[in-house]
């Protein structure tokens, strides 16, 4: 008998149009929160989640450290509004941060009630561990492998809701805008390889950042800001690129995360000598410690910075894949480590062939977040009517100039169901679909994909692009930039499109044809890399994460605004947005003190 | 010297080309910290862009790079070359599941599955947010944590002959994920899941050949929960035959 | 660009299956170790009846056990018997989560305490019998 039987299945292939009254894209955090929302805001909607991987998948999985809200009666509000913003560099919307610091109680409780497993205090309630930047511990989490729960909880809630409709596999690849409303995607069915036609009355961006323009990243490989570029090239500006978050401790060669909760459960960094260096850049005095927001738990930007001057100054450790300084936890001992960071042991054990328990982890930094997004409103809502952004992929702008850890996992719940909840009222009074014209912008995207092969006479190879790719955004656009490196970028990723127009692939087949994929989401990065590296240009300042070596001071006279990069034919055009400032005016940062 | 190579032997299907299903092999450098994963990425970028294989977050959470790897079920990502070399590694798709292209499995069924559990906290009476959260103990967490952890890689399906043999059995990642919500404090919800565990096809198919436990890279342990799944549903028949009077 | 397909392919387990890894062996012996089992207590059945049947029935049923061959079953039985329960013992932690005081009762200290309950009615059945 033969081992390899055949069977066919999946014998529908009808190029019908599908048609729902929500569009979600990406199902991580965002996507699931907003899609659970749109569908509790009105049963009646008919609400569908479009993934180009499978739910649990998503990257929201790889988050560690933790979600933070205020619950504990020695926080406030206030404090929570103020650490973020300072943490901006004051390049937040500060109405934006108020809303969002009072609605995410709410919205890590409704977490709670969802099951997820938060760890807890003896008496049973939430407890909350301290994190870098902020003033007082009021980060929820569940062990170090806090994303995985809280994807987990919110993929399981939404598979009780009969009225959500999931296309798993399924690659988005345009917004198909029509009478100036968004009203479908196409995307490809994985399985098929068919471009297929999805219709909404309105359409919410999920698809997360996209680390993965840079070679060394904490960011899975489906990171590709996939959602940006689709909005990108639909006419929304992306906001905000420049400022690419480096998180201080990443293993080195692969790039691995180890969480801030290392630091916040009380490890040290410390450079070749075995001195806590952070104290010679602003963040000490180191005694006493531990202290909130000061020395290791200072705020990102900074720390990361401070190891370039420790590099600079010959003070870290020569390694195979570069210098490194060590994260020393061993003085937490063996117990401790196990109940609140044991991923981060598993981690360095698998990954850096060492045990926290008995030596220090071997760390640099690494690529970890996009401040920078889909340009939104308070509500998610983008400048295209029937257009939400949420998560990672958009930048409703809490984040500013430098985000502070454990604020993206909240922010994903609470600007994910905003989000959901507007486009659920939009959809309700927004009937009419212009199916005609949408169904022949899907005709010619299909064309424009079957295209992509280069049996044309291609020759370039998609790998070898994206290798050139993160090259240049690492050289030009790292964590200190200057006008000379910016322009050699934007150069580079000038010729690297042109290239991409000569791109042939070896997979000319349809099902499951990841290679055509990898070529999609390569063009979207070259629009996102693009934004960020004219982006960072035009910024002739410095602030947070984004540190000019030929520009080094903040000038809010002419900075204090938020860039805004539109596509063109050629390169962006960059605009100019005022930030906005309620009660918090624009101060020096200061930590440590 | 010559840089040391390593062959990996890929299972390669492709639907719309017709033909069975055939092993090729591929010589790539051997480094001694490059995983399984880092092996099939460099033959995809560099000598064969149609493999097709799933694959995201490198460090193990994700669930999506299951394969076997010489016969065992593994996360391509944690599996490192030099546990093989210099001998060569042969990959295929995760056993048990159709496939659907090269390394890509149809995992339809463990989708349904995994519903078919009502994987949500289920109560009889929601609480509003505004009287906070449910208390819960640390020791009551400890409970169903482990049952938590399934990243729903399916190496477990892929390790069980009972799931290979008979398809439609539950299978091990849903009924511990079916454990994990019946075991937590806040949930009331194990009757109506029960419906769905004690029957032939739920708990009572497994044998406890105890391979999923085995397969788990998060340290599940799927067969203890189908176990202990048993003791309660004895229990609860023992209630109902000696105690039909009592209340369930 | 080809027609679009989805043609999975659906593998079957070849007879084999147990022979291909170490523990599904293991496991397999383990279900096999009933069929000793069952022809032992058939053989105890015998002996009961036989025990009813009369003194000569009983005697020449005691000179057949006797015999090598039987000898050697019932060692096989033995050890059949042995690999199940001790097997059986060990994956009991499995089953069974004891707490005492909110922390977990070692996996050792269940396997630990079923053996010492089969030490105790064996004893118990020795002392019984002779």
């Amino acid at each position: 008998m033969n081992p390899w039987q055949n069977t066919n299945s999946a014998a529908d292939q009808m190029h019908e149009m599908l048609e729902h009254d929500i569009l979600v894209i990406g199902g991580g955090a965002a996507g699931l929160r907003a899609a659970i929302a749109a569908v509790q805001t009105n049963p009646r909607l008919n609400v569908a989640i479009v993934s180009k991987v499978y739910p649990m998948r998503s990257h929201t999985v790889s988050a560690e450290g933790g979600a933070a809200a205020v619950i504990k009666s020695n926080d406030s509000l206030e404090e929570h509004i103020n650490d973020t913003i300072t943490g901006s560099d004051w390049l937040a919307d500060q109405d934006v941060v108020e809303a969002f610091v009072r609605e995410a109680p709410d919205e890590l409780l409704q977490l709670e009630h969802w099951g997820c497993p938060w760890s807890r205090e003896p008496d049973g309630s939430i407890a909350v561990r301290p994190f870098g930047g902020m003033t007082i511990e009021r980060t929820w989490f569940a062990a170090d492998k806090v994303g995985f729960h809280l994807l987990h909880t919110l993929f399981q809630t939404s598979l009780k809701f009969e009225s959500l409709t999931r296309y798993d596999e399924w690659f988005a690849t345009k917004l198909l805008v029509e009478n100036g409303r968004c009203q479908g995607v196409s995307a490809i069915e994985l399985r098929t390889g068919e471009v297929r036609l999805l219709l909404a009355k309105a359409v919410i961006l999920c698809t997360g950042g996209a680390g993965r323009i840079y070679p060394f990243t904490t960011n899975g490989a489906i990171k590709t800001g996939d959602g940006m570029a689709m909005a990108y090239r639909a006419g929304v500006p992306l906001k905000d690129m420049e400022f690419v978050q480096y998180h201080p401790t990443g293993l080195p060669g692969t790039g691995i995360l180890i969480t801030e909760a290392a630091r916040g459960e009380g490890g040290i960094l410390v450079n070749k000598d075995g001195y806590r260096y952070l104290q010679d850049y602003g963040m000490g005095p180191p005694d006493p410690w531990p202290r909130l927001r000061a020395m290791e738990l200072g705020p990102r930007d900074k720390i990361s910075q401070a190891f370039v001057h420790e590099m600079r100054k010959g003070r870290t450790i020569a390694g195979p894949y570069g210098d490194v300084v060590h994260l020393d936890v061993r003085h937490l001992g063996e117990t401790k480590i196990d109940t609140k960071i044991p991923f981060v042991r598993e981690l360095a054990h698998r990954y850096a062939g060492i045990d926290p328990v008995h030596e220090p982890i071997p760390v640099r930094p690494v690529v970890h977040y996009m401040m920078g997004g889909v340009h939104t409103d308070i509500n998610g809502a983008t400048p295209i009517a029937g257009l939400y952004a949420a998560g990672e992929s958009a930048c409703v702008s809490i984040n500013g100039a430098n985000r502070l850890g454990s604020n993206s996992l909240t922010e994903c719940l609470v600007f994910g169901a905003r989000a959901g909840r507007h486009a659920a009222a939009f959809a309700a009074h927004h009937r009419s679909l212009d199916r005609a014209a949408l169904a022949a912008q899907a005709r010619d995207e299909a064309k424009r994909v079957a295209g992509l092969d280069g049996t044309d006479g291609g020759t370039e190879r998609i790998a070898m692009l994206r290798t050139e790719m993160t090259r240049a955004m690492e050289e030009g656009t790292g964590i200190y930039r200057d006008e000379g490196s910016l322009s050699k970028a934007c150069d580079v990723l000038r010729t690297l499109r042109d290239r991409f127009a000569r791109i042939r692939l070896d997979d000319r087949t349809r099902s499951f044809n990841t290679e055509l994929i990898a070529a999609l989401e390569l063009e979207c990065m070259l629009d996102v890399a693009e934004a960020v590296a004219h982006s960072a240009l035009a910024r002739t300042e410095s602030r947070g994460s984004h540190q000019r070596t030929d520009h080094p001071k903040r000038d809010d006279a002419r900075f204090l605004k938020h860039t805004l990069a539109y596509s063109t034919d050629g390169a962006p055009r960059i605009d100019y947005l005022d930030v906005v400032i309620t009660r918090w005016p624009p101060a020096e940062r200061v930590y440590g003190r | 010297m010559a840089e040391p190579t390593i062959a990996l032997e890929i299972f390669r299907y492709h639907p719309e080309q017709g033909e069975a299903p055939s092993f090729r092999r591929y010589e790539i450098p051997y480094r001694e910290d490059w995983v399984v994963l880092d092996g099939i990425n460099y033959i995809k970028d560099q000598i064969d862009g149609t493999l097709a294989y799933r694959w995201s977050c490198r460090m193990g959470v994700c669930g999506s790079c299951g394969m076997m790897i010489n016969g065992t079920p593994r996360l391509s990502c944690a599996a490192f070359l030099r546990e093989y070399f210099p001998n060569p590694v042969r990959v295929e798709p995760l056993a048990h599941f159709p496939v659907e292209r090269d390394l890509v499995i149809v995992m339809d069924d463990f989708m349904h599955k995994l519903r078919e559990v009502k994987p949500w906290l289920i109560r009889g009476q929601e609480t509003p947010l505004s009287e906070g959260e449910y208390r819960q103990t640390p020791a009551e967490v400890d409970e169903y944590k482990q049952y938590s952890m399934c990243i729903n890689c399916m190496l477990c399906y892929a390790a069980c002959p009972v799931y290979g043999l008979e398809p439609r059995f539950l299978g091990p990642a849903a009924i511990a994920l079916a454990q994990r919500y019946n075991l937590d404090s806040r949930d009331e919800g194990r009757r109506e899941r029960q419906e769905v565990l004690n029957t032939e096809e739920g708990i009572w198919d497994c044998t406890l050949v105890g391979e999923c436990t085995t397969a788990c890279p998060v340290h599940v342990d799927p067969a203890g929960s189908i176990q202990r799944a048993k003791v309660t549903a004895t229990v609860d028949w023992y209630k109902d035959v000696l105690l039909p009077w009592g209340k369930r | 660009m080809g027609e679009a397909v989805s043609r999975p392919y659906r593998r079957t387990m070849p007879a084999t299956w147990w022979l291909t890894n170490r523990a599904y062996f293991l496991f397999m012996v383990r279900e096999l170790t009933s069929v000793f089992i069952a022809i032992y207590l058939v053989l105890l059945l015998v002996l009961i009846s036989k025990v009813a049947a009369g003194r000569e029935a009983y005697e020449a049923y005691l000179t057949f056990l006797g015999t090598p061959a039987v000898l050697a079953f019932h060692v096989l039985a033995l050890a059949a018997a042995l690999y199940h329960s001790i097997t059986w013992f060990n994956l009991a932690p499995k089953g069974l989560v004891v707490r005492v005081r909110e922390r977990r009762v070692p996996d050792a200290i269940i396997a630990g305490s079923n053996y010492l309950a089969w030490i105790a009615v064996s004893a118990l059945l020795w002392w019984v019998v002779l």
